[in-house]
């Protein structure tokens, strides 16, 4: 392992870190929040990619495909939450995990029918189409730069709505005590809609953000997905602040374990999963188990 | 139903019409003759293959055209099944074929998983099966059959080839990079048996999940292994990741491959490709009135141009038409029909091949370069290629 | 809560109607062509990984998306002693399966248990996933490909039934059949225990149950582990029916196929799962059915259209299928005419 080496594979560990990051504070927002768990997530990953691959087909643009992909997001997540989730969060657990697991399947088949099956590459904008050298015999493309600084940009901006805004504050509230929402007399059905809409635009953007550097394909969201959850019991439900770590972490290891040591490097995640439960069951920065 | 029924009742009466005209055939047999042949064709219809099965349907339906619709004398009925890809399905969607639908030959299919379902099906029942993509090695070596045969290529043989011409060309050091799944773990065998048989030495496999794309912690890694070529399989969309992101890392060593690496990927690789070596059984520019004839006859079938897949899917009915004529269309002779098979002699648009010991296709491996968007075919690598079909006993 | 558990059949006509439904299964074999004797088969084989799973969801009200792994480990367990050169008889090869599917169950249980609600779903899920990634990037199990075994043989009280080739489908589809109602005899009678007591008082109000002193800890893990091992019956009779394994059956997929046998089967009965399994696998042919409709001549063309679609596209009509159950149907397909039972374990804290 050698110093140049190694610093290029701790870049490509944070990059990836971030983009877990992306979606996996999505995820812990809408159970922090709403108490559903959202296996469809990683779809909703998928569906951003592809919103910025159909949008940079048609219009060349990667820039005018990301503002689509953001509000896309919002508009879907409304709408998921507005006339499907709403009715869900009374419901058993084995309800909502199929509902999910029914919008999986119709997302994909949805995908299927309406853009194909084929993998398909995004170009990166032309302007940003060089590399930057950054250690001998290895350059780094100068958009994952823009990746790494867009992520740090929307982790500072997520932050501060959560610790700053008043919506913030009820959001904590919520993830911590749930009926302390109802007791302030606060609507909780515009809590819940802007989480669920914030949540599934993260996640929207993160696919449409990493489009140009995983190109596009069928099921694209299955594995991140999982790697999400991972994310998110180690970081602890609900806590943003602990997906953020939690994220870095595993982008990480993830990383590290493929460039020294491929052979382990599957199982490393969930090898520290099981300490983390082992040692602390709500996770990091978790509140409750 | 009511449907179905009439138009097998339809295909018996031309049948009988056959019958009366050729006097000659023996009659003992000439009743079950004188119904269609079932050809089977358990191919993705849907999912990231549904192309590749599309082509290799076109290329068999057009061959059967070509001879008028019959084989060895029979009338040919198709039953298409999609198999999705989906490896946990195939053996119950091949039990449909064989069991359901009682076919008597089964052309399939395109992802090695899936084959796996259907091999083990199909070597219980001995219904005769023709590969027309899936490459995993151990079905034409230990795990080889009697009823089981393939037209396109076992992983081995073009990235073995590559090894050849890497070594030849005086590369020391190579390593190989691919998904960890089966077809990419053979290909690097393949090819580290090319390169150590000819004087190179093989550095290491590097591999990560299928069908993962974030390929940088392996690209860092390439400049301290010290090698003076890499090689690689992937295909379709990962292939065109890989090449772009293989050009972006600015890695100073040469990057080639099995043919896959370029097929189809091109039109998304752009000027990445450019000039990258790969070893392939077809490529374009393949100059032979046979391939001229096919690729004119397919596109005006298709509506696209021909390609790999399509010649594979031709030929498998090429090599089912040679049994079926060797036995006039009697599926029951088994011993001559697979003897026709294994010494069949075919002219294919790839140039002329033959059957292996263990039945896998004995072939020219090319040299392709990347040159103006097109797998341009260089020289020939490897004459007559066969897998070598280690721990077959047919 | 009455004095007998709500998951087994109240009267003596639900017995009844069960008896005869077992009694259907058992006949129906000899009256169908041997494709569906083998489908049969397969639905049988579902039909006791839904089974095992209402242990844990319909008794206990844990849902785990990890179970699937404990099935696909099962039959690769079967891979492993009995490969296609030496295949073993079935009085080593399933209870060692059930065994090692208990096991890997129960080291999974003792953390995952630690959590509850939906905690505990993401934690089997990631703990099925690696389970899945052991079979799917090592060599351990025949990589991605998967790999053929010994089908086992078919033997009891020592004596091995050789089966000639055409009976074995058939022979294979009883023992499948024998198991699944050993399974729900057994569970029936567990049920009816002091232990079976206590996993629905789990279910209704786990606080309670662990205040009136009962360590609920050590019962679920119980169940769990159960749950898991029966799992693994099932997933032996997959590899003894396939002779073959791929990881696509240790996948996650598979603990959602089953939930989804659970839900349409209707969660408040023990053999509603069986129902569940068998509706489930016929809608897999209906899809079939539906495109050869398509085909007929006076079925118009917009119509045809519609179902060759709806024929191609089984994750469609699956989807679709889930989601008009659960929006509509939400005690599934034996809920159906019943009065609804109270609402238990439910919704989020």
């Amino acid at each position: 392992m050698s110093l140049p080496s190694f610093l290029a594979q701790s870049l490509n560990g944070l990059q990836y870190g971030l983009l877990l990051f992306l979606i996996s504070s999505g995820l812990t927002l809408i159970f922090g929040v709403l108490g559903v768990i959202n296996l469809a997530h990683g779809s909703l990953y998928m569906v951003g990619a592809y919103v910025a691959f159909v949008v940079a087909r048609a219009t060349g643009s990667l820039w005018l495909a990301l503002p689509v992909a953001v509000l896309s997001g919002i508009v879907l997540g409304s709408l998921l939450e507005r006339f499907l989730f709403r009715f869900f969060y009374k419901r058993e657990h084995l309800d909502q995990v199929l509902l999910t697991f029914a919008l999986i399947l119709l997302f994909e088949e949805g995908r299927s029918l309406s853009v194909g099956n084929d993998f398909y590459s995004v170009p990166i904008p032309q302007a940003l189409n060089f590399s930057i050298p950054i250690v001998e015999g290895f350059s780094y493309a100068a958009y994952r730069f823009v990746v790494i600084g867009v992520c740090l940009a929307l982790a500072a901006a997520l932050f501060l709505w959560i610790e700053r805004s008043k919506m913030g504050a009820i959001i904590r509230a919520a993830a911590e005590k749930p009926e302390m929402v109802d007791a302030l007399g606060i609507d909780p059905r515009r809590v819940h809609l802007t989480v669920f809409a914030v949540g599934t635009a993260l996640a929207l953007t993160a696919g449409a953000l990493n489009a140009p550097l995983s190109s596009v394909y069928p099921n694209m969201g299955d594995n991140l997905l999982i790697i999400s959850f991972v994310v998110v019991v180690i970081g602890g439900l609900g806590s943003v602040t602990g997906a953020f770590w939690s994220a870095l972490l595993i982008g990480m290891i993830d990383t590290m374990g493929k460039a020294y040591a491929p052979a382990v490097a599957g199982l490393a995640i969930y090898v520290l999963m099981a300490g983390v439960l082992l040692w602390r069951p709500s996770g990091l920065f978790g509140q409750r188990a | 139903m009511t449907k179905s029924n009439g138009a097998s009742r339809r295909i018996i009466l031309k049948g009988g019409a056959a019958l009366a005209a050729a006097s000659t055939v023996p009659t003992g047999w000439a009743i079950a003759q004188s119904k269609p042949l079932k050809v089977g064709l358990m191919l993705p219809y849907s999912g990231t293959f549904a192309q590749l099965g599309e082509n290799i349907t076109h290329a068999v339906e057009m061959y059967l055209a070509e001879k008028g619709g019959k084989l060895g004398g029979r009338d040919v009925q198709f039953i298409k099944l999609d198999d999705e890809s989906k490896p946990d399905l195939g053996p119950q969607n091949a039990e449909r074929l064989v069991k359901r639908d009682a076919v008597d030959v089964l052309i399939g299919t395109v992802h090695s998983g899936v084959q796996m379902g259907i091999h083990k099906v199909v070597k219980e029942s001995g219904t005769l099966t023709i590969m027309p993509n899936a490459g995993n090695v151990a079905l034409t070596r230990d795990l080889c059959a009697k009823n089981v045969f393939r037209t396109s290529f076992s992983n081995w043989q073009p990235a073995y080839a590559m090894g050849v011409h890497l070594a030849k060309k005086g590369v020391k050091k190579a390593s190989w990079i691919t998904w960890d799944y089966a077809a990419g773990t053979e290909s690097g065998q393949g090819f580290k048996e090319g390169l150590e048989a000819n004087g190179g030495q093989f550095v290491s496999l590097l591999t990560l999940k299928f069908p993962e794309t974030n390929f940088q912690p392996l690209l860092a890694q390439i400049q301290g292994l010290g090698v003076d070529a890499i090689g690689a399989f992937f295909a379709g969309g990962g292939a065109v990741q890989f090449v772009k992101d293989y050009a972006a890392a600015g890695i100073k060593v040469p990057l080639c491959g099995s043919g896959f690496l370029t097929e189809g990927t091109l039109g998304g690789q752009g000027a990445a490709a450019d000039g990258i070596e790969t070893a392939l059984h077809y490529g374009d520019g393949l100059e032979n009135a046979k391939n001229t004839a096919f690729r004119a006859a397919f596109k005006a079938k298709a509506g696209r141009e021909a390609d790999v897949y399509a010649v594979q899917g031709y030929d498998a009915a090429q090599l089912l038409a040679a049994g079926l004529e060797a036995v006039k269309g009697n599926l029951e002779d088994e011993k001559t029909l697979y003897k026709a098979m294994e010494s069949a002699k075919i002219d294919s648009p790839r140039g002329s091949i033959s059957m292996s010991p263990s039945h896998n296709v004995v072939q020219d491996i090319y040299l392709r370069k990347v040159t103006a968007g097109q797998n341009k075919v260089m020289s020939t690598i490897v004459t007559q290629l066969a897998d070598p079909g280690t721990g077959c006993k047919i | 809560m009455t004095s007998d558990t709500r998951l087994l059949p109240h009267s003596r006509n639900g017995w009844l109607m069960l008896t005869a439904g077992a009694v259907a299964l058992a006949i129906a074999p000899q009256f169908l062509p041997l494709y569906y004797v083998e489908l049969g088969t397969s639905a049988l084989i579902a039909a006791m990984l839904a089974l095992s799973m209402q242990v844990l969801v319909g008794a206990t009200g844990l849902v785990s998306l990890g179970h699937g792994a404990f099935y696909g480990l099962a039959a690769y367990t079967v891979y492993l002693v009995s490969p296609e050169s030496a295949a073993q008889p079935m009085w080593l090869t399933l209870p060692l399966a059930m065994a090692v599917a208990g096991l890997a169950a129960f080291l999974v249980g003792l953390l995952s248990i630690r959590t509850s609600g939906f905690f505990f779903l993401m934690v089997t899920l990631a703990f099925g996933q690696m389970i899945f990634f052991i079979f799917h990037d090592t060599k351990l199990g025949g990589g991605t490909d998967g790999a053929y075994l010994g089908k086992p043989l078919i033997s009891a009280f020592g004596a091995t039934f050789d089966l000639p080739r055409r009976q074995r489908p058939l022979g294979i589809y009883y023992v499948a059949l024998i198991q699944l109602m050993l399974m729900y005899a057994g569970l029936a009678l567990l049920l009816k225990t002091l232990f079976g007591r206590a996993l629905e008082g789990i279910k209704v109000n786990e606080h309670r149950m662990r205040a009136i002193g009962y360590d609920t800890y050590t019962i679920k893990l119980i169940a769990f582990t159960l749950a898991g091992s029966l799992a693994g019956a099932a997933g032996h009779m997959w590899a003894l029916h396939r002779g073959f394994v791929n990881p696509e059956i240790v996948g996650w997929h598979q603990s959602a196929e089953a939930l989804l046998m659970i839900l349409l089967g209707g969660l408040g009965s023990l053999h509603g799962p069986i129902l569940g399994a068998l509706a489930l696998t016929g809608l897999g042919e209906a899809t079939q059915v539906l495109t050869e409709v398509s085909k007929a001549p006076y079925v118009p063309e917009k119509i045809a259209a519609l179902l060759r679609l709806l024929g191609e596209r089984k994750l469609l009509v699956e989807g679709l299928v889930i989601l008009a159950v659960v929006i509509m149907l939400p005690r599934g397909l034996a809920g159906i005419g019943s009065k609804r039972l109270d609402k238990s374990g439910g919704g989020h804290a």
